[in-house]
């Protein structure tokens, strides 16, 4: 191919590359572009967040005690989020409760116990599509099989069954994770001393990938605390009291927030800003509980 | 997954004695039960989301119609899929579900407009041209952006997106007062919300193609930019599909951001500005009020819910196909 004669820096002195580079650069800064929209909007959801609760509870004296310590209300002046606090709380150990045997003891069946027939692979398809189930679906589910099917009206024991189902595929796929974690040869030591697959699992497996689902199951219930549209069908909305049980009616944090974030007045808008504020500063707790399992647990296998 | 006999070759589990044997076998019976816990709950939503819409399109519910119970069609699936007014709970109710399948199908493509690009640029910037140091910190910052709960995206839209950002632009180019809700900030709110899907899953695709391809191209006196365009991205495209199908998936099935951004007026409209209704949001303004069980309005809920969840089915099956094709070309 090289003309005769000619060094190789002659050969290539007609190339522009001007163009190339350019396209290049123009490219990266296009690229860059984009994915500062994600991060701006980011900042912009929080700094309007913490600017409106700012506001709310110096323009309109929401005082964060009251808000606290009251329930809800239809008088934005004497309303607050306890009922709502309590409610998700008692929502979200219910939900922990119903999710996590069924959850780690489907996740142990898949990894240990299942063969690899039709039947597997159809409930693990069958995972995959569950977790891709709009929230809402749950939520209409419970209400038809629960909330009216079985009679039990709009408690907060169907909402947590609701939720549970919700979360049972990741909290099944976070638990088959930790325990594809432990090696294979920690299974071997435990038969070679002739213990069972069942006494293996329990004894053995089980402690080893303890710290890793409950980190997936910390995050599946941190989500599941957010999560508002199962809850509005299920007939979580108008309620201002506070639960004493999981068979009494209620509202938890999100409808709460949704309640409040629909009403035209101003006040509302905000009160709804602070109850913002509180779910996610629970949420944002729960996740460093999890961060720190994952870390310790990390550094000690 | 590892057979019943033990999972390295030639090393069983132990047989232990016959009360041990027993237990395993329990056990395993026990924990077979949970695994059936989610076969059953697909099987219950199917079923409960077709029993009730039974009752909207015949007349009785499908149990019953089981039982004997004669069909009548009280809404005709032609009203439905093509009549242009929706409003089952009017005093002169009306089933044309065309507004609200319309509303959601607005709110997808539009979305989808936001994130498809934004997502799929910032997957290339992570993968291809951020430094470590920039990528072990812009990484987690957009995770966040999928952790926040919808019902904040919503607040978003209704306190900020809608008022401060899409009002005095409707206002100043086109001389239109927006309301409360509009069809463009329930596009935008639900674009940004499934960013973070586009560009995790489709970044993870991008990284999982061999670097011996991108060498060769580099051999041959490719650019980044080349290499990104005309190999990376053909290398990754059925990750980077997937990607889009679970965006869009998401986008379907969201609720209470649409629900707070784009309002509850079912109409078929063609400005960006105006107020629409989702079939979620329908379902929400259901909730709301206050429907008996056995009411047209309440059955039309599981009618609306049954089309929304056999419309993300088709999504996810689709997102499982390209996902498998990816995993047996790198895998």
């Amino acid at each position: 191919m090289s003309t005769p004669g000619k060094s190789d820096t002659e050969l290539f002195t007609d190339i522009d590359l001007g163009w190339k580079h350019l396209q290049n650069r123009l490219f990266l800064g296009v690229i860059f572009a984009a994915s500062m929209f994600g991060v701006v909007m980011l900042a912009l959801l929080l700094l309007d967040v913490a600017t409106d609760f700012y506001v709310g509870l110096t323009e309109f004296n929401i005082s964060l005690t009251d808000f606290l310590t009251r329930d809800g209300s239809r008088r934005a002046e004497g309303a607050g989020f306890r009922g709502a606090l309590v409610a998700s709380l008692m929502l979200m150990v219910l939900t922990a409760f119903l999710s996590l045997f069924i959850g780690v003891g489907s996740a142990i069946y898949l990894e240990e116990y299942a063969p690899d027939t039709r039947l597997t692979r159809l409930i693990e398809a069958n995972l995959a599509n569950l977790a891709g189930v709009p929230s809402i679906v749950y939520g209409l589910l419970a209400l038809a099989a629960f909330v009216n099917g079985i009679g039990m009206g709009p408690i907060l024991l169907a909402g947590s069954i609701a939720l549970a189902l919700l979360v049972m595929p990741i909290i099944i796929v976070s638990s088959q994770e930790a325990l594809r974690a432990v090696p294979d040869s920690v299974r071997r030591g435990s038969y070679a001393t002739g213990a069972t697959k069942w006494q293996t699992i329990r004894r053995v497996v089980l402690p080893a990938a303890f710290p890793g689902i409950m980190t997936g199951t910390i995050l599946a219930l941190a989500r599941a605390i957010g999560e508002t549209a199962p809850l509005l069908m299920v007939g979580a909305l108008f309620v201002n009291r506070m639960p004493y049980g999981p068979l009494d009616r209620f509202s938890g944090m999100p409808t709460q927030i949704y309640g409040w974030a629909s009403e035209p007045s101003q006040h509302f808008i905000h009160l709804a800003a602070v109850g913002i504020v509180v779910l996610l500063s629970i949420m944002l707790c729960m996740n460093g509980v999890a961060i720190y399992l994952r870390k310790k647990y990390e550094t000690e296998v | 997954m590892s057979t019943d006999t033990g999972s390295g070759p030639g090393i069983r589990a132990g047989s232990g004695t016959q009360a041990d044997q027993e237990k395993n076998r329990r056990a395993r019976r026990v924990l077979f039960g949970c695994a059936a816990v989610t076969v059953l709950t697909t099987l219950a939503i199917f079923f409960v989301l077709i029993d009730n819409a039974a009752s909207y399109f015949f007349g009785a519910r499908f149990t019953e119609l089981l039982l004997g119970a004669s069909p009548e069609r009280t809404v005709t699936f032609t009203e439905f899929f093509t009549g242009t007014r929706w409003a089952p709970d009017h005093a002169t109710p009306a089933h044309g579900a065309l507004p609200v399948i319309f509303g959601t199908l607005a709110i997808t493509f539009g979305a989808a407009f936001v994130s498809i690009p934004i997502g799929t640029a910032t997957a290339l910037y992570l993968s291809e041209y951020a430094a470590p140091s920039v990528r072990s910190k812009l990484k987690p910052t957009l995770e966040v952006l999928a952790g926040i709960p919808t019902i904040v995206y919503g607040y978003f839209a209704i306190a900020f997106i809608n008022p401060v950002l899409i009002g005095p632009i409707a206002a100043a180019l086109f001389g239109i007062n927006i309301g409360r809700y509009s069809m463009l900030s329930g596009m935008l709110v639900v674009g940004i919300m499934t960013i973070p899907m586009v560009s995790s899953i489709s970044e993870d695709a991008m990284q999982a193609v061999p670097d011996e391809l991108r060498n060769g191209a580099y051999a041959l006196g490719a650019t980044k930019y080349d290499v990104s365009l005309s190999v990376v991205v053909p290398a990754a495209i059925s990750g980077i599909l997937a990607s889009y199908i679970l965006a869009v998936s998401r986008a379907i099935g969201e609720t209470m951001a649409v629900s707070l951004a784009a309002g509850f007026n079912a109409q078929l409209t063609s400005n960006p500005f105006d107020e629409i209704m989702t079939m979620t949001a329908y379902m929400v303004s259901m909730a709301r009020g206050t429907s008996a069980v056995g009411t047209v309005e309440y059955q039309s809920l599981f009618a609306v819910g049954l089309l929304l969840f056999l419309m993300t089915l088709v999504m996810n099956l689709l997102n499982d196909w390209f996902k498998r094709r990816f995993q047996e070309e790198y895998q």
